[in-house]
């Protein structure tokens, strides 16, 4: 293979999904209570997006990675700790708000001028790989923004594996309705990858990649630029956890053959 | 007044999709409550099929993109014709359905024409003038309703939020929109889909029914020993007689990923929760499944529910299934594959 890659992971830093999540009214919108106090983690669907792009540049002589991040830089420091154990990567740090409820225009015109910004990196090798939702707002639309600010019209959503061939095109696999892939044929880089889960499990944790990667992580931290990003026309009203609680009836000691009977009634019920 | 562009890609053979119908019928009912102009345009290979279908929809233009270079869901074609369309109308608030297509391209194509984008929206409500729409966060865990001063104004309905347009079809030309279709706009080629085999296809949108399989399928049963190729047997007989659409817990997923004993059908597509889908059935029966919020997440737009567990404090369960019924999976799915008749 000739053609190296320059991939840019852009990962935010969601809540830890095991968390209770209860929004309330903040100074500049909605946010969460305890926002700051609540453990965080890198996003679900970035991190798999984070494993294969590191997977990449490991078979492919000569590729780089970035890992392009906004959020608080106390925040972002605390899930660095993790997240430099599992493969080797350059941070990118901007220090902004990484909440779910921060408008998604303004957030990939920050990452793309981030993105710009890397030293080194050269834009028509660029493999922009990111979850193809986060788990904050959910919207998948970051990922194209900066596509397109950046000027990249080959993107893709919902992949799940990416094939290099010999020739620099790759081949690339994207979930569609009706749990089917469709399979499409890119030239090659610039591209856009929003990442399902791809095909690779957790990285274990290394230590050594962990110290190598803190090396340049903490002066990426400190070197982080400041995002301000305002509601700009956009505004909240009714943010609230879904109330909806359901009487549920337990049913024991009901014999197996009872419970089937009501089971089969009710599936047939229109 | 405001422009309501209702915009849908055709499928294959030139119609449009439930989801696009969807879409127009929230469009439509928009357009009433904003007293505005609507505007239908579509995009595909070809459009006349679906322009006739929804010739009277109280559209006072039709416009569309036409061609082979339109046949598939390729970023670059696909965005130039939604973005020619959504300038040809000049709309201020465009109605668009979220298929993974449209979901592609559409946020792309809100930054080309200086407007704005929600997606995942499950209603939008119109009153004293101002639109309001409303979508979920966190994945599923906190729902809002937001509203936004800046047009265009792009919105994707989610599947199954709206009541599908209905109406008889009639005839109407639409004006094709010329899109000029450069080398570059066709690096990427679409060879086609991986559609897993009929008898494995185990995710089916449009069922009645969500079957949610948990882990306690391949845990130990009570004689000490695991049942994994039982377990199988019983869950793919249920499917195949109930028409049921599979899901999973992410646990049971992540065991077959990692090569343990675990259901040789499940996959990540089957996983539905904080990292997985959220579908939407009429009715959905859990099994063997434990967990909190996160997994719970994973039947939020389930209809009816009921669940079958061991444990009489399942969190999957209580507050959240209407009917809990405390036994054995293995034995209860036997009974019910018993009673069901072949279809």
């Amino acid at each position: 293979m000739t053609n190296p890659y320059h991939v840019v992971v852009c990962a935010s830093v969601v809540p830890d999904p095991l968390q209770t999540l209860e929004p309330i009214t903040g100074p500049s919108g909605p946010a969460l209570k305890n926002e700051m106090m609540l453990p965080a983690i890198l996003d679900p669907w970035a991190s798999h997006a984070l494993y294969e792009g590191a997977n990449l540049v490991k078979h492919i002589a000569g590729s780089k990675l970035w890992l392009v991040s906004m959020a608080p830089k106390a925040k972002l420091q605390q899930v660095m700790m993790t997240v430099a154990q599992k493969v080797p990567l350059q941070l990118v740090a901007v220090d902004g708000p990484s909440s779910g409820f921060a408008d998604a225009h303004q957030t990939a015109t920050a990452l793309a001028a981030a993105i710009r910004g890397i030293v080194g990196i050269d834009l028509s090798r660029l493999l922009l790989f990111g979850g193809w939702e986060s788990a904050s707002r959910s919207a998948g639309v970051t990922l194209q923004l900066i596509g397109e600010e950046l000027g990249i019209v080959d993107q893709f959503q919902g992949v799940d594996a990416i094939t290099p061939q010999e020739d620099g095109s790759f081949e690339v696999l994207e979930r569609v309705e009706g749990a089917r892939h469709q399979v499409s044929l890119c030239a090659g880089p610039p591209a856009v990858l929003g990442w399902a889960t791809g095909n690779l499990g957790e990285p274990r944790n290394d230590p050594q990649v962990g110290m190598a990667n803190m090396r340049t992580i903490m002066p990426a931290l400190q070197r982080a630029t400041v995002a301000a990003i305002s509601a700009d026309g956009l505004q909240y009203s009714n943010v609230a956890t879904p109330k909806q609680q359901r009487q549920t009836r337990i049913v024991k000691d009901l014999p197996a053959e009872d419970i089937a009977r009501e089971i089969v009634q009710w599936i047939k019920q229109e | 007044m405001d422009t309501i562009l209702f915009l849908a890609h055709t499928e294959e053979d030139g119609t449009l999709g439930k989801p696009a119908l969807e879409a127009l019928g929230a469009a439509v009912e928009l357009n009433q409550a904003l007293k505005g102009t609507l505007v239908a345009a579509l995009y595909g290979a070809t459009a006349q099929p679906a322009a006739d279908a929804i010739a009277n929809c109280g559209a006072s233009r039709f416009l569309a993109v036409a061609g082979e270079d339109f046949a598939s869901a390729r970023y670059a074609t696909d965005a130039a014709a939604c973005e020619a369309l959504l300038r040809a109308a000049q709309a201020t608030i465009v109605i668009t359905a979220a298929t993974s297509r449209s979901s592609r391209v559409m946020a792309g194509v809100t930054r080309r024409v200086g407007g704005c984008v929600d997606t995942h929206v499950t209603a939008i409500a119109a009153g004293s003038g101002s639109v309001t729409v409303t979508r979920w966060f966190y994945r599923q865990r906190i729902e809002a309703s937001l509203t936004r001063t800046q047009r265009p104004w792009v919105l994707l309905l989610d599947p199954g939020a709206h009541s599908p347009w209905q109406g008889a079809s009639g005839s109407v030309t639409p004006e094709l929109i010329a899109v000029p279709v450069t080398e570059s706009m066709r690096r990427t080629t679409v060879r086609g889909m991986i559609t897993p085999p009929a008898d494995q296809q185990t995710i089916r949108p449009d069922a009645k029914l969500l079957f949610v399989a948990g882990a306690g399928w391949t845990k130990k049963q009570k004689d000490g020993q695991t049942h994994v190729p039982e377990a199988e047997t019983l869950i793919v007989d249920f499917l195949h007689k109930s028409k049921a659409s599979l899901g999973s817990s992410k646990s049971l997923v992540e065991l077959t990923g990692e090569n343990q004993s675990a259901l040789r059908f499940m996959s990540h597509l089957n996983q539905v929760g904080q990292t997985g889908a959220t579908p939407r059935h009429p009715k959905g029966l859990s099994t063997c499944c434990h967990g909190e919020e996160p997994h719970t997440v994973g039947w939020r737009f389930i209809g009816e529910r009921r669940a079958i567990n061991l444990d009489p404090n399942c969190g999957w369960a209580r507050g959240k299934a209407d009917v809990l019924y405390v036994a054995d999976a293995f034995e209860v799915m036997g009974k019910v594959n018993a009673l069901l008749l072949p279809s």
